[in-house]
């Protein structure tokens, strides 16, 4: 009897550990299987490489919305980053005990609002402030608001990850320095960042994995025009005032009405921004270990 | 003398970071929370939005809606996810070679992975399957099975941190008395890990009502109250995006996305409430 319980619970908790890897094996299959009719009909390197998307006249390039998510990651990255890792750095060497207190909590808080009172925000505040830049075409929506939004819902992933990996480096090497006569920071900026620096890369790298990955807030930000991002005046930088689509916008704007080709062809969106993330994520956690074990070795 | 003045200038750029993350959330936090705040009403509380451009109503139906779709979701995650977490970390030790050690490979592959897939896949993937091949349609039904998928992980690793808090003595005690394995684990290590586990519930919960993208795809956005499992619906974090984008009513959207944020802050306190307890207790 006792064997008999012990053995169902065991196989009830075994199934129940696969459920992660079947929902993966399922999201895989689903995806891929109803984006064939689409990598069929239109053939993958076209869709990658054509510029225009109208599903009216059957056109389904996807080249725009790889060009705005690119853009308005690259966005958010050179915004949030220095931010982020100056927290980072602030948290784990600089502050005193009670004012990290404060910033800790603050960046938990930003990294638990939900995306979508970020896109009001961004709406409603950001949007009026961008649209103040007096250049012809600018609409205020467009990649720096976007980028503006997606920069502040990053900073928590890099921040706190950066932040552990100072934090893992032995409080030996610190010591040692200041003992060799550096100053706190000559041994922040030349020994424990250095020692931190593969887990400081896979903090950005993972936040570039969430910008990439963002649906809701670009939507309602970053106004949604299937057009490859122009400069809107001679200098470069303006087309950041350039409005664009993500690819996660475009999938989410057009599910719920699409049919046959323009249906697989939202799929393939999917495989391809799905590859995309995975690529990410997987150097992410590369450089994570190589951190880690580099952190042992020593 | 140079390297000191070098040292202030640098630790003072770190402090305006810190200073900096402080005052956006003081920012978004303060402006959605007062602006909202000053529009609501007990009514707001009580009404269902009518629908149209106007965006005339309250959020009655919106927050029965986000409670549904939070309970049929952790009815779903909840056993397979902490199953899932017992089984990694009570059974692991048992894995040494063969079938059961591929089986826990495959599933920290499985939680690993998913940790990283933007909610807009589960989205692509919850239509393709619950909303389309199932027949499930637009409905709760669809959204929770699909939110499920999108909070397995967060609870099984939350699961798998608060087992590995229970102190191995524990384990051994109980099975030195002639308890079986079972016996042990739900008897003396599911109760003592009961708070933490308890975390990964509230942060799961959390997740589902902030979520947007996947419930856009999936649950179909009737601002009726939903009478049955394949009904349609509208979270209240849905109601937001719908308000904003297709009514002008962007003092309603605030009200509500201030009520979203009032909310989060109160279970983000109970998760720290409950994590600094649990470090006192093990002290």
């Amino acid at each position: 009897m006792k064997n008999r319980v012990e053995n169902t619970m065991k196989t009830v908790l075994m199934i129940s550990a696969l459920s992660s890897v079947a929902i993966v094996f399922l999201i895989g299959f689903f995806t891929l299987k109803e984006s064939i009719p689409a990598f069929q009909g239109i053939g993958p390197l076209n869709m990658l490489t054509e510029k225009v998307w109208r599903p009216g006249q059957e056109a389904y390039g996807i080249l725009a919305m790889i060009a705005g998510s690119g853009l308005v990651t690259l966005g958010s990255v050179l915004i949030g980053v220095p931010l982020a890792l100056g927290c980072a750095v602030f948290l784990a060497e600089v502050a005193p005990r009670w004012m990290a207190g404060i910033v800790r909590p603050s960046v938990e808080l930003l990294a638990g609002i939900p995306s979508v009172v970020y896109g009001l925000f961004g709406m409603v505040v950001l949007v009026p402030l961008v649209r103040g830049i007096e250049v012809a075409g600018n609409t205020g929506f467009g990649l720096l608001s976007a980028s503006v939004v997606l920069a502040v819902m990053i900073l928590p992933t890099i921040a706190s990850v950066a932040e552990s990996s100072l934090r893992s480096v032995p409080r030996s090497y610190y010591n040692g320095s200041l003992a060799l006569g550096a100053t706190r920071w000559e041994t922040i900026w030349r020994v424990n960042i250095p020692a931190a620096r593969s887990g400081i890369l896979s903090a950005v790298v993972l936040g570039l994995g969430r910008a990439l990955g963002e649906t809701i807030a670009m939507i309602m930000v970053i106004g949604n025009s299937v057009i490859m991002p122009k400069a809107l005046t001679g200098n470069p930088l303006s087309v950041f005032l350039s409005r664009a689509r993500t690819l996660t916008g475009n999938i989410a704007v057009e599910i719920s009405y699409a049919t046959g080709v323009h249906e697989s062809a939202l799929f393939a969106t999917g495989v391809v921004l799905f590859i995309l993330i995975m690529i990410v994520n997987t150097s992410a956690r590369g450089l994570l270990k190589a951190s880690l074990e580099g952190g042992r070795r020593r | 003398m140079m390297r000191k003045l070098v040292q202030n200038a640098a630790f003072t750029v770190f402090w305006m970071a810190g200073l900096g993350a402080v005052l956006i959330m003081l920012s978004v936090v303060g402006y959605v929370v007062f602006k909202g705040f000053a529009d609501i009403t007990p009514e707001f509380f009580t009404t269902s939005p009518r629908g149209g451009l106007s965006g005339e109503g309250g959020i009655q139906s919106t927050i029965v809606t986000t409670i549904y779709l939070v309970l049929l979701t952790l009815l779903v995650a909840t056993p397979l996810g902490v199953g899932a977490g017992i089984y990694l970390v009570e059974y692991a030790d048992q894995a040494k070679g063969g079938f059961m050690k591929r089986v826990t490979s495959a599933a920290r592959f499985g939680v690993e992975t998913l940790a990283g897939v933007p909610s807009i896949i589960f989205g692509l993937f919850g239509y393709a399957l619950f909303v389309t091949a199932l027949k499930l349609g637009f409905s709760l039904a669809s959204a929770a099975l699909a939110g499920s998928c999108l909070i397995i992980p967060v609870i099984i690793r939350t699961t798998e941190e608060a087992l590995k808090a229970v102190p191995d003595s524990y384990r051994e005690g109980s099975l030195a008395l002639g308890a079986s394995r079972w016996e042990t684990i739900w008897k003396v290590i599911l109760p003592s890990a009961f708070p933490g586990i308890t975390t990964g519930i509230v942060l799961g919960a959390g997740r589902i009502v902030s979520e947007t993208a996947i419930f856009f795809v999936t649950l179909g956005g009737s601002y009726r109250t939903p009478t049955s499992l394949l009904a349609s619906g509208r979270s209240m974090a849905l109601h937001v995006y719908y308000l904003a984008m297709e009514t002008r009513a962007f003092d309603k959207a605030m009200a509500t996305a201030a009520v979203l944020v009032v909310l989060v802050i109160l279970m983000n306190l109970s998760i720290n409430m409950i994590s600094r307890r649990i470090s006192r207790d093990t002290r």
